[in-house]
């Protein structure tokens, strides 16, 4: 990976170019010397890129700041500065919604973070079978994020026959109401969207793992060190870079969950899975006669904001650590 | 398979794991100490029982529930078809709940939105990494840009240019082009699209060049043949994203007629009794499962690049 990065940078964009005959008239440009440059195929190799990311990605970027400090039906709109945001702030609702979506975020770190972790150190020290766990591990990755849900919907019936509720009694367990209890409600989900992402960063671990120097183990033999002292001081410290990047990215995207809490439980019981993407998607889509878009476009800049300076971090460290 | 070619594979494996100087954390000799091979056997049939229960036990247990009447799979979950096989169901969810057409309807929006993510992808990677005009840092700073924007800021604003786009006079809703054109505005495919052509030897290209190559069969004929690895990286993340696609096709495509096995579950769920319902989910797990058999090596390769250990 690193030889994708070396040449990443080339040296200058023009020494590449047969630009021998062309320099001499490059003091002067004109329309002419831009077509015969090739500017017109640049141009249109650019042109689909430019065009779908200026309809569906820039001018949307613009808008959501623009909207945010609107009131608009769609037809009309009126500028009315920050006040979306102070009804939004104002709103115990959102902070509710807050709250919940930390709590769902607190859970997956603690529960979550460490199984895959686990998992993968387990499975780069077996010698045989290693493809067949990878295949096994990355399975639930690849079952439909919506028929998973649907799937442990079922799996979770507070009946006592429920499918887990059975497994639960045959060691002696009684029945759990799961996702239809507020308190039991985020822990269910969590539990599931672990379960949907483990794999993948199991895959991910067992890449990273790989890369752990072998003469630091050998070293830390010589000076007698055991299995787990070589885990603590070796594997995890080696891995610290790519284990803070998960730690970021796993925050981003538990920040954004809908799909769970949405098809779970709908955001109960009584508001317990409520999350800010619930909360978002209330106002602006849930009242079928036009929503509140100016709000939801306001919690989304908010929202955007604290993503967009992880997202930066994420980016600033995935840069170092690829180049290093 | 015996003890004893058990043995011979062990060693045959421990001696390549030597010859390559690659070793992980336990070492060969640790290996042969009677207490560490007792913690491996321990560690291999923890992680086969844990994985295939996790991994591959939803998976079975819906196949199973899948033809089973509805009162055993409520009574009995674990049971194993106390009053028979109901293979019906699969035929029912495939003709009266119209599984057949929402399966259409997926494939379709998979195609399409592979097709251009493909597409924007690799004519944008060219032109910012190979052709790379003037103005192509410019671009470069936007695309990155738009990585730091996460999808659901674009959420409300994005809609409503589906409702209103500029140019075409009427609304994109319930047309696939709302689901595909968005997708193809994929920052993170063009960065690894990119990253890769900026890696390809230049001396190809001019060698091209020199024999008359111009820019589209440079692209067509050196460019992409020899980008296979990250087209299939590609490919695979927009399949599997559209596959995946639940909020944004449930907002876009409001008619049932149109719209995929993703948002047409939750919503006939209601309405479907248990076995036919969970025979549909069946049904909608074959494909992205038997892609993931057939493609593995790319599926995992893709997963290992999704952690950013992009170079």
């Amino acid at each position: 990976m690193t030889t994708l990065s070396d040449t990443g940078a080339p040296p200058e964009p023009d020494a590449r170019r047969p630009a021998a005959p062309r320099t001499v008239r490059s003091t002067r440009r004109t329309p002419m010397t831009w077509l015969r440059g090739g500017g017109l195929w640049n141009l249109l190799f650019l042109l689909p890129m430019i065009v779908v990311f200026a309809v569906f990605s820039w001018s949307p970027i613009v808008q959501s700041v623009m909207m945010s400090l609107q009131k608009t039906n769609l037809i009309t709109s009126q500028w009315v500065g920050f006040d979306n945001y102070v009804k939004v702030l104002s709103d115990p609702l959102l902070g509710e919604a807050v709250l919940n979506t930390l709590w769902f975020a607190l859970l997956a770190l603690v529960f979550g973070f460490p199984v895959p972790l686990f998992m993968a150190v387990l499975m780069s020290e077996v010698r045989r079978a290693k493809g067949l766990y990878s295949a096994l591990a990355y399975l639930p990755v690849v079952i439909p994020p919506v028929v998973a849900v649907l799937l442990w919907k079922f799996f979770y019936s507070a009946d006592a026959n429920g499918v887990f509720n059975t497994v639960l009694g045959a060691v002696g367990i009684p029945p759990q109401p799961w996702i239809q209890d507020a308190l039991q409600a985020m822990p269910s989900l969590v539990l599931e969207a672990t379960w949907a992402g483990a794999g993948g960063s199991i895959i991910i671990y067992l890449a990273a793992l790989l890369g752990v120097p072998s003469e630091l183990y050998d070293a830390a033999e010589v000076d007698g060190a055991s299995i787990w002292r070589k885990v603590w001081h070796i594997t995890l410290p080696q891995l610290r870079g790519i284990l803070f990047i998960m730690l970021i990215l796993q925050v981003i995207a538990t920040a954004q969950v809908f799909l769970e809490p949405f098809l779970f439980t709908g955001g109960g019981p009584a508001g317990a899975t409520r999350t800010v993407l619930l909360y978002i998607y209330d106002k602006a889509f849930r009242n079928s006669l036009g929503g509140a878009y100016g709000e939801a476009t306001a919690v989304s800049v908010l929202l955007a904001i604290a993503l967009a300076l992880l997202s930066w971090l994420y980016f600033r460290l995935t840069n170092r650590w690829s180049s290093s | 398979m015996s003890i004893a070619a058990d043995r011979r594979a062990a060693r045959r494996v421990a001696r390549q794991a030597e010859a390559q100087g690659d070793r992980t954390l336990i070492s060969d000799y640790d290996r042969r100490r009677p207490g560490v091979r007792f913690g491996m056997r321990v560690t291999h049939v923890f992680l086969f029982v844990t994985l295939v229960i996790a991994g591959l036990g939803p998976i079975l247990w819906l196949m199973k529930a899948a033809v089973t009447p509805t009162q055993d799979t409520l009574q009995q979950p674990f049971a194993l078809w106390p009053s028979g096989i109901d293979w019906a169901n699969l035929s029912t969810a495939w003709n009266d709940i119209g599984i057949s057409q929402y399966f259409w309807n997926t494939i379709v929006i998979a195609a399409g939105a592979w097709f251009f993510q493909l597409f924007i992808a690799t004519t944008a990677g060219y032109g910012l990494s190979v052709l790379r005009p003037r103005y192509a840092p410019i671009l470069d700073g936007l695309v990155l840009a738009t990585l730091f924007i996460p999808g659901i800021v674009l959420l409300v604003p994005l809609y409503l240019t589906i409702v209103h786009p500029p140019l075409v006079g009427h609304s994109l809703l319930n047309n696939y082009l709302a689901v595909w054109l968005p997708m193809a505005a994929n920052a993170f495919n063009i960065l690894l699209v990119k990253r890769f052509f900026d890696a390809l030897p230049r001396e190809v290209f001019e060698a091209a060049r020199t024999d008359g190559a111009g820019p589209v069969r440079l692209f067509w004929s050196i460019v992409l043949p020899m980008s296979k690895p990250i087209l299939g990286v590609v490919s695979v993340f927009a399949i599997i994203a559209a596959w995946k696609d639940y909020l944004w096709p449930m907002l876009v495509l409001p008619d049932p007629a149109v719209q995929p096995l993703s948002v047409r579950l939750p919503a006939v769920q209601s309405q479907t009794e248990l076995d036919v319902f969970l025979a549909a989910l069946a049904i909608a797990t074959l494909i992205p499962i038997a892609m993931f058999l057939a493609f593995q090596s790319v599926f995992l390769r893709s997963a290992g690049l999704g952690g950013a250990v992009k170079g």
